[in-house]
């Protein structure tokens, strides 16, 4: 393995842990999802032959690990169901905390592939086009899951009584 | 792609349609399309405030996630493609160490060579020293390539970030002035090390290139001569000074690299502590 492929290799770990996060919503869940996608991608590089969409690549990986987490969640009962939401670091002094703890509830919501592409394209900047190759489906399809993720996120965040971040239960 | 609603580069002149829309909050049109797009909406309230609030949410997403890239790395996470099959987990750390990296068996038979001819494992002190220099390299190449948060604390609060890294590191650290070598303070952050927190400040050329000054004091020893890795892109040069170990780290030739070090450690030779 080249020295200058590695060093790519860790240079996206900013951003899949980014990703992850907006993914899980939960710091421990998202962390272990960047630790399999690592481990995945460095077992695999060497089979691996599209060179130049490395980042696709990566978050490829780390996006059907999360399907597959998510599969089998769903296959045995999630005994944290209603646990209370993992809390989210929110830098301090940031005038709209509030605001940016409710999106979480909200985003978390939305089916995991509506979440994905809102998160690839509104915050990783990813083209329509790399977005499509890291979720392996045709562009259309990454458009018009766009289009029903801010659709149903703006439904959301527009439903969301004003109140709710003050009556949130404090374990 | 059957979809013509959903068609991603429409032609100039088509009608405006919500893919148009969503591709201009994501800038991801081209310039003439999205100045169609810009005129459109100058005449259309109801889109204007779709896409108001598309880029809100675009911003309330950002500015959620943003301090994520401020926690500190796990330590668990594979930095390095994995070992060769390990035999003997227990052996000394410093063989493991060899054995497990192609890079630390470098930097490890690099130090040994250094030191003392003939000998055959290295000692703990040359294998800490790989690991501080593995782990310089590594957090270069993490901070060095965000664009967005590269440091935690900018160099606009400069006596607050050597203040903070001093009361975390429980030693005196202080940033060295390379404007004479042509790199200003960026700022710094506090990562993770081998056996407690180490710091990192950042700085950066006119023309953007950033180099990474690894302040720990996990190699501390004897003084030792600048010694010179490199780990893919990264190049580092490192040497131990009494408490600290030192690793300045950049994708800058060798040459740069020493000139710059050398200016580092005029300044920092014999820190109190």
């Amino acid at each position: 393995m080249r020295a200058d492929d590695e060093a790519l290799i860790v240079a996206c770990i900013p951003s899949l842990r980014r990703y992850a996060r907006g993914l899980t919503g939960d710091r421990e869940r998202a962390d272990d999802l960047v630790q399999d996608t690592l481990e995945r991608a460095w077992s695999r590089f060497s089979r691996w032959q599209r060179r130049g969409e490395l980042r696709a690549w990566m978050f490829g990986i780390m996006h059907n690990q999360f399907i597959d987490s998510v599969r089998a969640q769903r296959r045995q009962p999630d005994i944290q169901a209603d646990a209370e939401l993992p809390e989210v670091a929110v830098r301090p002094g940031q005038a709209d905390g509030l605001e940016v703890r409710d999106l979480d509830r909200c985003l978390l919501q939305l089916p995991p592939d509506l979440r994905a592409v809102i998160l690839l394209v509104g915050v990783e900047e990813f083209s329509y086009r790399e977005a499509a190759l890291a979720l392996d489906v045709p562009v259309g399809t990454v458009m018009s899951r766009l289009s029903r993720a801010r659709e149903r996120l703006g439904a959301l965040l527009g439903a969301r009584p004003t109140a709710v971040s003050t009556l949130h239960r404090v374990k | 792609m059957n979809d013509k609603t959903l068609h991603a580069v429409p032609g100039p002149g088509a009608p405006i349609t919500e893919a148009d829309l969503h591709a201009y909050v994501d800038g991801q049109l081209p310039a003439v399309r999205a100045a169609e797009v810009a005129a459109f909406l100058e005449q259309h309230e109801q889109a204007r405030a779709r896409v108001q609030g598309w880029r809100d949410q675009n911003r309330l997403l950002r500015e959620w996630l943003a301090p994520v890239a401020d926690e500190p790395l796990p330590l668990r996470l594979p930095l390095a493609p994995p070992p060769a099959p390990r035999r003997w987990p227990a052996m000394a750390a410093a063989v493991a160490l060899a054995v497990g990296s192609a890079a630390a068996a470098w930097l490890v038979r690099g130090a040994v060579d250094s030191r003392a001819p003939g000998a055959v494992v290295a000692s703990d002190a040359a294998a800490r020293e790989a690991g501080f220099v593995h782990r310089a390299a590594i957090a270069h190449a993490v901070y060095a390539a965000d664009a967005r948060r590269p440091v935690e604390i900018g160099a606009d609060q400069e006596q607050a970030l050597v203040t903070w890294l001093t009361k975390r590191l429980g030693a005196p650290v202080r940033a060295p002035v390379l404007a004479q070598a042509g790199y200003r303070l960026v700022g710094g952050r506090l990562l993770p090390g081998g056996q407690g927190p180490v710091a990192q400040f950042m700085y950066a050329s006119a023309g953007g290139q950033r180099l990474t000054l690894y302040v720990t004091r996990e190699a501390a020893g004897d003084k030792t001569a600048f010694q010179f890795a490199q780990e893919g892109a990264v190049r580092v040069f490192y040497w131990v000074d009494g408490r600290y170990g030192y690793a300045l780290s950049g994708e800058v030739d060798r040459g740069e690299l020493m000139r710059v070090s050398t200016e580092v450690y005029r300044q920092l030779d014999g820190l109190p502590g």
